[in-house]
This record gives structure tokens, C-alpha cells and sequence, in this order.
């Protein structure tokens, strides 16, 4: 057994405090730290996403106690390949936060955000559902002090209302940890998967009830319909920098599901059979609608990206409530589309911000360097609305590909298709208004837009959006992968024969259980 | 025996539950603190119980142990109740610094803010007429 597994939680674990206590009032030296550690975790995610390439589940047993028992960390493919998204995506939103200078607004950006790493990585990583609570809360409480960075009274009041959604959430999730728990005496996820399956048949209140508060849960982090209405207040008042790596954390709730509606509630299982493939794909139809209504309704830039977000997490849950592996790949492929799309629309967003007396969306003389900002918006747009050649449009079209042969498939494309044609028209409008005819409007001689954004703002943007283009371009191998991925979910022998055979302390009765 | 233990604590949580939906639902920031609490109280007494209740056993099970209590469910109480009294510390003190820059403890979104700027509309929409008539 290799320690590699737990460094990527590890790692920022000790550079969080190393940044507060000895670095406190040197910003640059937190930088480098910052930096080097997000650099760290992307090799750290190569190295674990090429273990995992070839199928194995790697294992690290905490203090080498045997599963059921201890606290287990399960690679997988799907894990790692979140932990690499993750810190590809932590680097490039580090360097726009330096390039923007975001980080000197206020104090303790760079621990926060070594925290939230830790968070996010740890539950992609964990084996344990409880622990999968208690790295949702680590993410959480750091994201509630990066929510506020930079102060200010809208972002005080979005980040009550953030903070106050999201407590209820996790007492929701106490609630559904305790069922299960009561129902099944355990909580590791492999385990669990073998004894919800022996629950007898004529008493699966419990069950079935633990599963459907899980999925409440899930769906708010995923920002689902009706659980979104956290989301749009916050993300539009968070830092763009903090919205850019929020664009992950949507990703956290999706993960949960595949993952927990894979592993221990399978689509097959008798007593949960239904919530999935019905409950969540209406409930990710009404996402696909209310969030591309939004796009169309929202007044300013920062709701409307905002909106888009909820959208594009429609579409990566219709995707997953198919339930097939084609689906589940398909629905992969575009959650890292998203992720990326929407982390450089946040961060577009904060450069037109920067230089404009609010963010409404109507005419005002050009933003400070408008014409590369024009450039990479128009980019992102096409990326996010799905409109060819971008990934967003591949994304799209697998998702249409997998639903042929499910019995919604009308609603499906429908939905999609409408959806895809009004966020084109609102991102077309908001370019246009913002970028287009700003040009035709003289700058008054009193008013200073300010400096442009820095070339490490724009070389962070153009990153998200060359990886987007490497996402478009490399498309085969990505779905290949993504598949393989789908395959190795839908056989979770491997995994729960892995995760409880693997000896360690306390496994073998035999020699000496009883002292 | 009329009153049992069970009863008592399935009570205990719903009652909890009940009020901490309640206040949740009132959409100011104190009473949905308060509510928030109350829900942390009935979630530990619930997971307290997920482990079975015993009465007078001990958590550890060896050899000659007819009845144990789970020692599990205590330790993730433990958890739970450091979470959420840290959590509940640093929501008092947002929502005190939001109520004391807004002007409002309305925890929902101001209905009005498209009209002026973001920070002057959000003072002036709560603390002259709160949107809706409260006690």
C-alpha cells in the first residue's frame, strides 16, 4: 500500500496553516505556496488517473484498519479523474486570482482556498459516506469565508443566505446518514452497497427513505430544481475568482450521485427503483427550462452566468438520470465541458467588472481592454451555449445520443434543443449589448474605466478555453475514457471486493480477535 | 409502562423538528438561526438513536457482553455537534454584519434591486417597509 492516495487531501491539509501562520502578512510568499501546491495536485492527479487507467481501485486504509471498521480512500477512475479536473481547474483560477490581485481584498484568500481543495478533493477521494459529510463540510466552511472575500453589504447578504441554505442542507444530510445507519449498521459505501441489497423486502420504509434524503441533499449541492435557489444570488456575488472554482463544487453534488446511485442504490434495486430515472429526470428537465429562462430574464451578466450554471447542470443530470452507461459517459464528458465553461465565464465576468459602474446588461461605453474580453467571451458563449465547433455542442450531442431508446426521449431533445436555441439568443443579445454596441457609444473625458485586466488574467482565461478546445479536439479519446469509466461503475464488484477484502488490522478473526 | 423510552425520544425530535421547520420558514435571520439550532438538536438526538437506545449498557463489546451500546453513533454525534456549533457561531456573526450593512435581516433576495445601485437599494428596500406585515 502506496501513501500517495491521501496526499492530495494531505497536502493543502498543511499548507493551509503553514499559509495563515508563517506567511500571515507576506502575500507574495503565499503565493508561491499556493501555486506550488496547486501545481503539486495536477501531477498528483496525472499520477493517480494513470494508476487508475487501467481499472485497478486503489486503496489506502487510515492507520491500516481493515475496511468496515476504518476510514478507507478509494481511487477509482471517476475519482481521479475529478481530483485532476479539480486541480487543473484550482491552477488556473490561482493565477487569475494573482493577476487580478483579488487575493490582497482581503486576508486569508489563499488558506481558504488550500481548505476548500482539501474539501473538494476529499470527497471525491472518500470511501465512507460519512466522511463524504464531513469533506462536504470542510469544502463548505471554506467556501463560506471565500464567499465573503472582499467584503461588502450585497455579499454579506448573499453569503447569509448561502451559509444558512446550505446548514439546513447538511442537517438534512445528518438526517439521511442516521437512517442509513440505523437501517444498515454501517457506512462504508462498499459495505453499505452489500447490505442494502439483504434488507428484507417487507420492511424498506427506512431504506427507501434514507435514499431519497440523500438525493435531496445531492441535489442541493448540484443546484437541482427546486433546490437552486441558493445558487444564483451567491454565485453572482461571490469574487469571480471564488465563482470560477464554485463551478466545481456543483460538480461535488453530481459526483454524489453517480456515485452513491451507482454503488448502493443501483437503477436495478428493487425498493429505489423509479426515484432515479423518473423523479430525476423531471426534476433535471425543470432545471434544463428554469435555467435557460434565466439566462433569457437575467438583467445583469454575473445572474445570467449564474443561470447558466443551473442549465448546464440540467443537462449533466438528465444525463445521469438516463442511467445507462452511455449516459452516465455522456454525462461525464460534460460536466467537464461545464466546469471549465463556466469557470471562465465567472472569470470574464469579474474583468468586465472591473471597469463598469455595475453589470447590467445595456449599452455603456467599452470595458477597459475590451476587444480580447469580446474575444474570449464570444468563445466562452459558444462553448457554454453548446453552438459548434466547441465541446459544449459535442457534449450536447451525446447526451441527445444516449437518450434514443429511453421512453422520455421526446422530452429529451425537446427540452435540450429549445433550451440550447434560448441561451444562444441571450448570450448573442448580452455579447452584443455589452461588447458591440458599446463601441458606438463615446467615453465621457471625466471617466477613467481603469486599467485593463492583466496579461495573468488573460493567460488564466485563455487556459480554461484551450483546454476547452483540447476538450473539442480530443474528444475521442475523452469519450473513451469517459466510457470506461461508465463500465467500471456499472460493475462495482471490483470496487466492493477491493475495498472489503483488502486485509488490515481487525480483519482476520483468526489471529487473536478475541483479547 | 405508558410512557417508554422510544416514545420519549421519537417525540423529543419531531417536536424539534417541528418548531425548527417552523422558524426556518419565517425568513429573518434570527428566528432561522434559532431554527437552524433547533434542527442541529433534533438531528444529534437522532443520530444518537440510529444506534438503537439501551439503557445502563456499556459501549464496548468483548466476550462477555449480553448487551452493548453502539459506540458509533456517539462518536458521529461528537462530529456533528462540533460542526454545527462552530457553524452556528459564524452564521450569528454574518447575519449580524449583513444586518448591521443592510439594514434588513430578510434572508430572502431583496425583491427590488435592478433599479439603483447595488449597495444603496439593498438598505433602502428593508428598513423603511419590510415587504411584509410582521408581528
Amino acid at each position: 500500500m502506496t501513501h500517495w492516495l491521501i496526499v492530495p487531501i494531505i497536502l493543502p491539509a498543511i499548507l493551509a496553516p503553514f499559509i495563515v501562520l508563517a506567511a500571515r502578512y507576506h502575500i507574495g510568499i503565499q503565493r508561491v505556496f499556493s501555486l506550488v501546491g496547486v501545481s503539486a495536485q495536477i501531477v498528483l492527479g496525472l499520477a493517480l488517473m494513470w494508476q487508475a487507467s487501467d481499472g485497478t481501485v486503489m486503496i489506502y486504509q487510515l492507520g491500516d484498519w481493515a475496511a468496515p471498521f476504518g476510514i478507507i480512500l478509494v481511487g477509482d477512475r471517476l475519482s481521479t479523474m475529478m481530483v485532476l479536473l479539480t486541480a487543473v481547474l484550482a491552477l488556473l483560477v490561482m493565477l487569475y486570482t494573482i493577476g487580478s490581485r483579488w487575493d490582497e481584498r482581503g486576508r486569508h484568500f489563499h488558506a481558504l482556498f488550500q481548505f476548500q481543495l482539501m474539501g473538494i478533493m476529499g470527497a471525491f477521494l472518500t470511501g465512507d459516506i460519512f466522511n463524504l459529510f464531513v469533506f462536504f463540510e470542510v469544502l463548505l466552511i471554506a467556501s463560506y469565508g471565500l464567499m465573503i472575500h472582499g467584503g461588502g453589504n450585497a455579499r454579506l447578504r448573499a453569503g447569509t443566505q448561502y451559509v444558512l441554505f446550505n446548514l439546513v442542507g447538511s442537517t438534512l444530510f445528518l438526517f439521511a446518514l442516521g437512517a442509513i445507519y440505523a437501517e444498515t449498521g454501517t457506512l462504508n459505501m462498499a459495505d453499505l452497497a452489500m447490505r442494502v441489497q439483504m434488507v428484507s423486502p417487507d420492511a424498506t420504509v427506512g431504506i427507501r427513505l434514507a435514499a431519497v434524503l440523500l438525493l435531496l441533499v445531492f441535489a442541493i449541492k448540484a443546484a437541482i430544481v427546486p433546490l437552486h435557489v441558493w445558487l444564483p444570488s451567491s454565485y453572482a456575488e461571490a469574487p469571480g475568482p471564488v465563482a470560477a472554482l464554485f463551478a466545481i463544487m456543483t460538480k461535488v453534488g453530481a459526483y454524489a450521485i453517480i456515485r452513491v446511485y451507482t454503488l448502493i442504490f443501483p437503477p436495478d434495486h428493487g425498493p429505489t427503483a423509479g426515484m432515479h430515472d423518473y423523479w430525476l429526470m423531471v426534476a433535471a428537465l425543470a432545471t434544463v427550462a428554469l435555467g435557460m429562462i434565466g439566462v433569457l430574464a437575467a438583467k445583469k451578466l454575473d445572474r445570467m452566468v449564474a443561470f447558466a450554471v443551473i442549465g448546464s447542470m440540467g443537462m449533466v443530470m438528465l444525463a445521469i438520470s438516463l442511467f445507462t452507461p452511455q449516459g452516465i459517459a455522456a454525462a461525464l464528458y460534460y460536466m467537464v465541458h461545464s466546469t471549465l465553461a463556466a469557470a471562465s465565464l465567472f472569470l470574464i465576468v469579474d474583468m468586465v467588472k472591473d471597469s463598469r459602474a455595475n453589470l447590467r446588461l445595456q449599452a455603456t461605453w467599452p470595458v477597459a481592454g475590451a476587444v480580447p474580453t469580446a474575444a474570449l467571451f464570444f468563445m466562452a458563449a459558444i462553448a457554454m451555449a453548446g453552438l459548434p465547433p466547441l465541446s459544449g455542442f459535442l457534449g450536447k450531442l451525446l447526451i441527445l445520443d444516449a437518450s434514443f431508446g429511453n421512453g422520455s426521449v421526446v422530452w429529451i431533445w425537446s427540452f435540450v434543443l429549445i433550451g440550447s436555441l434560448i441561451s444562444v439568443v441571450a448570450f448573442g443579445r448580452a455579447g452584443s449589448t455589452l461588447f458591440w454596441k458599446a463601441r458606438s457609444i463615446r467615453m465621457p473625458e471625466d471617466v477613467d474605466p481603469g486599467p485593463a485586466p492583466s496579461t495573468l488574467s488573460y493567460v488564466a482565461v485563455g487556459g480554461l478555453l484551450g483546454l476547452l478546445i483540447a476538450h473539442t479536439v480530443f474528444a475521442g479519446p475523452v469519450t473513451a475514457y469517459t466510457t470506461s469509466i461508465a463500465e467500471q461503475l456499472f460493475a462495482p464488484d471490483a470496487y466492493i471486493t477491493n475495498v472489503l477484502e483488502t486485509p488490515g488490522k481487525l480483519s482476520t478473526p483468526a489471529d487473536g480477535g478475541g483479547h | 409502562m405508558m410512557l417508554s423510552l422510544e416514545l420519549l425520544v421519537a417525540s423529543a425530535i419531531g417536536i424539534l423538528t417541528a418548531g425548527g421547520i417552523y422558524l426556518l420558514l419565517r425568513l429573518r435571520t434570527f428566528p432561522v438561526i434559532m431554527g437552524v439550532s433547533l434542527l442541529t438538536y433534533a438531528v444529534n438526538i437522532f443520530l444518537f438513536s440510529s444506534g438503537r437506545l439501551t439503557v445502563g449498557a456499556p459501549p464496548i463489546l468483548n466476550d462477555s457482553a449480553t448487551l452493548y451500546a453502539d459506540p458509533l453513533p456517539q462518536a458521529l454525534v461528537l462530529t456533528a455537534i462540533v460542526i454545527s456549533f462552530g457553524m452556528t457561531a459564524v452564521i450569528v456573526m454574518m447575519a449580524l454584519g449583513s444586518y448591521l450593512g443592510n439594514n434588513t435581516d430578510l434572508v430572502n433576495d431583496p425583491l427590488v434591486d435592478d433599479d439603483d445601485d447595488d449597495d444603496a437599494s439593498v438598505g433602502n428596500a428593508g428598513d423603511v417597509t419590510p415587504q411584509e406585515g410582521r408581528p
